[in-house]
Parts: C-alpha cells; sequence; structure tokens
C-alpha cells in the first residue's frame, strides 16, 4: 500500500474532476444507450414538467429524469411501485455529483417481450412482401361504399362518420362491427375485412381504433388481421392509435393514417366543397364552349348574308327596274322620232290627197251634175230629160237647173 | 360518350355517372367541331347533369349501415 504524496501539486478542482467522469461515461456508447428493468419509486412531477424518479431492485438504486418533452409523449401512467423497463443513456448531475440516467421511453415491463415478437412477426411478413410498396393500390377519389372495420361504440366510430359526413355525404357506409381488443378481437377483425369484401364489396375499407396502450392495440399485430388486410380486395386505410403508434396493420395496408379520423379524411380525398368548385367550373367552361361557338357561327352567318346579299331578289329586281327604265326610255325616243316621220309622211299623203280631190276640180271651173230626183250623177245627155230638174254642184256651193235642149255631141 | 340510342333522363343518374358524362360533354364541346344543333342540345344536357349534380350535392345525406352476419341493417349505435 502505497502513501499518497503528500506535496504534489493539486491537479483537479471538484468540478474539472466531476467533468471528467462525466466525459468518461458519456464517450461510453454502451451508456449511451441502455434498457434498464426497475421498480419505480421517488416519484416526482414537479410544474417544470419534467419528472424525477428511482429505479430500483434489490440490490441497487439509480436516479432517473425524463425531460418534459419526452414526458409529454409518454401513454403509460407512472406511479411509485410500477415495474418497468426504461431507455435512455446514463450522465453525471454535476452539481450532486450524482450519475443518472436520463430517460427517453419507459414501458412496462413484459412489453419488451411482446415488441420482440412484433419484430420477428414483421420480419417473416415482410419477407413474404406482404409490406412491399408494389403491392399498395390507389385509393379511389370518389368512394361510393366505404366499408369500416371497428367498434361500433367508440369514439373513433363516431369521429370516422362525422369527418365523412362533413367531407363527402354522397357515400354509402357499411360498419362491420367488432371488438378492437381482447382475445377475440382478431378473429372479428379478420371476419369483419373478409365479410365486407364478399358481401359489400367497398371501394375503399378503414380498419380503424382509437389510442390506447400497446396492449390494447394489440390485435392489430395479429398475423391473421395483418394477412387480411393484405388479402383485402378493397383497398385498406389504417388508422389505429395516434401518430406515434405503428402496428402490422399498418404496414399491410395500402395508405397508412395516424388516426381514425385522418383515415377518414384520407378516405375521402374530394370533398363536396371540391367538387361544388368543379363543378362551377365545368359550368362555366360549358357556357364559355357554346357561346364561342354560337360567336363562330353568328361570324359564318353574317359573312353568308353579306354574300347572298349580292344575289338577293331585290337586288335583282333593282336592276331588272333599272334595264327596264333604259329601254323604255329607249323605246320612247324611237317613238318620238317614228311618230315625227310619220306626221311628215301625213302631210305629204294630205297635199296628194287634197289634189286628188273632186273640189279641186270643181275650183278649176269644172262642176257636177246630179239628178234632184234621186241624186244619181248625169255623165251622158241621155241622163237629162227636157224639163227634168237637176243640181249643179259648183266650187262653193249649189244651184238647181231646169234641162231645156239635150243635144249629144254628134248632133251639135 | 358514343352515342346512345336514348340517354338516360338526367333525373334518374346517380353523381358519378352524371358528372362523369358532364366531364365528357365538356370535353367535346371545347374541342369544338360539332355542329351547332347538336352542340345546343349537349349544352342543354350538359346544364341539367350540372343542376343534377349540385342538387346530389345538396341533398346528399350520409348513409350508414352495419354488416351483420350475411345481412346488411340499418346502424342504430350513432348517438
Amino acid at each position: 500500500m502505497s502513501q499518497p504524496t503528500l506535496f504534489a501539486s493539486v491537479q483537479w478542482t471538484v468540478t474539472a474532476l466531476t467533468r471528467h467522469l462525466r466525459g468518461v461515461l458519456e464517450s461510453d456508447p454502451a451508456l449511451q444507450d441502455v434498457w434498464v428493468t426497475g421498480e419505480i419509486s421517488n416519484l416526482s412531477r414537479p410544474t417544470s414538467g419534467h419528472l424525477y424518479f428511482t429505479l430500483k431492485d434489490a440490490g441497487a438504486s439509480l436516479r432517473c429524469v425524463m425531460w418534459k418533452t419526452d414526458a409529454a409523449r409518454m401513454k403509460l401512467a407512472l406511479q411509485d411501485g410500477l415495474a418497468v423497463e426504461a431507455h435512455g443513456r446514463i450522465t453525471i448531475y454535476e452539481p450532486a455529483g450524482q450519475y443518472q440516467l436520463v430517460a427517453d421511453l419507459i414501458r412496462p415491463t413484459g412489453e419488451g417481450a411482446l415488441y420482440q415478437e412484433f419484430l420477428r412477426l414483421k420480419a417473416v411478413l415482410e419477407a413474404e412482401g406482404l409490406f412491399d410498396p408494389e403491392r399498395k393500390r390507389p385509393i379511389p377519389e370518389l368512394p361510393r361504399r366505404i366499408g369500416i372495420v371497428t367498434s361500433p361504440s367508440g369514439a373513433a366510430l363516431r369521429d370516422m362518420l362525422d369527418t365523412i359526413r362533413r367531407r363527402y355525404p354522397l357515400a354509402d357506409v357499411v360498419l362491420a362491427p367488432s371488438p378492437v381488443q381482447g382475445v377475440d378481437a382478431p378473429a372479428a377483425l379478420v371476419a369483419g375485412l373478409r365479410g365486407l369484401n364478399r358481401l359489400v364489396r367497398p371501394d375503399v375499407i378503414l380498419l380503424a381504433r382509437g389510442g390506447g396502450s400497446i396492449e390494447d392495440l394489440w390485435a392489430f399485430n395479429d398475423e391473421l388481421v395483418v394477412r387480411a388486410v393484405a388479402e383485402s380486395e378493397a383497398p385498406v386505410i389504417s388508422g389505429v392509435g395516434h401518430e406515434t403508434d405503428f402496428t402490422l396493420c399498418d404496414f399491410a395496408a395500402d395508405l397508412r393514417a395516424p388516426t381514425p379520423t385522418a383515415a377518414a379524411e384520407l378516405a375521402t380525398p374530394i370533398t363536396l366543397i371540391d367538387l361544388s368548385a368543379g363543378l362551377a367550373n365545368y359550368q362555366s367552361r360549358i357556357a364559355n364552349a357554346i357561346v364561342s361557338l354560337i360567336n363562330q357561327n353568328q361570324i359564318e352567318v353574317s359573312n353568308l348574308e353579306t354574300r347572298l346579299r349580292y344575289f338577293s331578289p331585290a337586288r335583282r329586281i333593282q336592276t331588272d327596274r333599272q334595264r327596264l327604265d333604259d329601254l323604255a326610255r329607249r323605246a320612247l325616243t324611237g317613238l318620238v322620232h317614228r311618230a315625227a316621220l310619220e306626221s311628215t309622211r301625213l302631210k305629204g299623203l294630205a297635199r296628194r290627197l287634197e289634189a286628188l280631190s273632186p273640189l279641186a276640180v270643181l275650183e278649176r271651173g269644172y262642176a257636177l251634175v246630179t239628178r234632184a230626183a234621186d241624186g244619181g250623177l248625169v255623165t251622158r245627155v241621155a241622163e237629162a230629160r227636157a224639163g227634168a230638174s237637176l243640181r249643179v254642184r259648183v266650187s262653193d256651193g249649189q244651184f238647181g237647173v231646169t234641162v231645156a235642149k239635150p243635144k249629144s255631141v254628134e248632133e251639135a | 360518350m358514343s352515342k346512345s340510342p336514348a340517354p338516360k333522363p338526367v333525373g334518374e343518374l346517380s353523381y358519378e355517372a352524371a358528372f362523369a358524362e358532364l366531364e365528357s360533354i365538356v370535353a367535346v364541346l371545347e374541342e369544338g367541331g360539332k355542329p351547332l344543333e347538336e352542340s345546343m342540345k349537349l349544352f342543354e344536357r350538359a346544364q341539367s347533369l350540372a343542376k343534377r349534380c349540385s342538387e346530389l350535392l345538396e341533398e346528399a345525406d350520409l348513409k350508414v349501415r352495419q354488416l351483420s352476419g350475411e345481412e346488411l341493417t340499418g346502424f342504430e349505435g350513432e348517438e
């Protein structure tokens, strides 16, 4: 046993030593990712929101702290005496010189075994290809019929129905009621999935339950249920538990929703509001199309009208009338000309006629002798008996005579 | 939408059917090239289809049934 060196210079302050020790612990990877089992004691939850407790077993105890953010995510209600498995990292709280576990996850003892089973089954099903991305089918945008497999009495169902009613009430919903936890749950969930596919043929199926502990959600990690999800003809949307919960059904489903409400939203991607907007859009597009068609036709019609006017009867009549006027004018001109000509000819004829008139002869000193008795013309001596009354017509009148001594030329 | 001899009365169409037909008429009208008279008929049909869709949207009321064994029954469990 060696003596301490009494007069050596001081090498450490307490702070420096503590910090050094902290560094040693924090640089050991094994101590930065530990699961520790033990029983909770001295649990305290100050207003800061952080959790302080001690984990102990028969032989030792370990100071633990859980920061507010991790504590808030915890579903497990901690209490003294609870046997738990805590995950976290080992560090030293320097002011107290005390090493401690900074826990980020705490679960009941035994859950670790469940989790191991979860991982084993997940690996098996994954190897079979049940979770392959190529298997995922698209979710229809306008589901006519939505199948729901969940508990008929849970808040999850009410939330989903409210969501669907608000977003897309055109859908029909068929519920396959099933317990969602307990020993009967897996078989009932499988029967619900199969029954819906066989009898209802929905466009999409929601497989859902509200939040709970990992044991509560365990039916959704059941191998038969997971296989029934993968086999479903209708695409399946899973909405099990809360956002942080992952079940094997989530992996097998065509779409994973963080909650039942979110599942109902994903099943109704197009809402009434979208539809109304789409309708209005179509209505205005139809109106535009028809208005432009009518405009186009109107332009064509007015073009045709313009061209037609050129050939219209009215225009023809106008033209004809003009031609008629022209003809009339020409006819009249001809007529006048002709009339003048005729009049000249007429005058000539009149003159010639005049020359032939017996009256003209009378002018020259000849007389016309007729019998007074019967008006017959006397042209021979034999026709003039002595004592007979005759009329003598001269150029300006007539007078009566009595025949005295008729004598023929030969006799004279 | 090739010419079916007698198109179904608009009042008998489901929302999906009415909307699908409306969609195809919009495409035909926007493409143009149909005679005016036919276009006007399509337009009138489209208008009644749109009206039918709006009415169905307004009237829509979620129908919930329950699968009981092999049968569909009304679901009363909401409340």
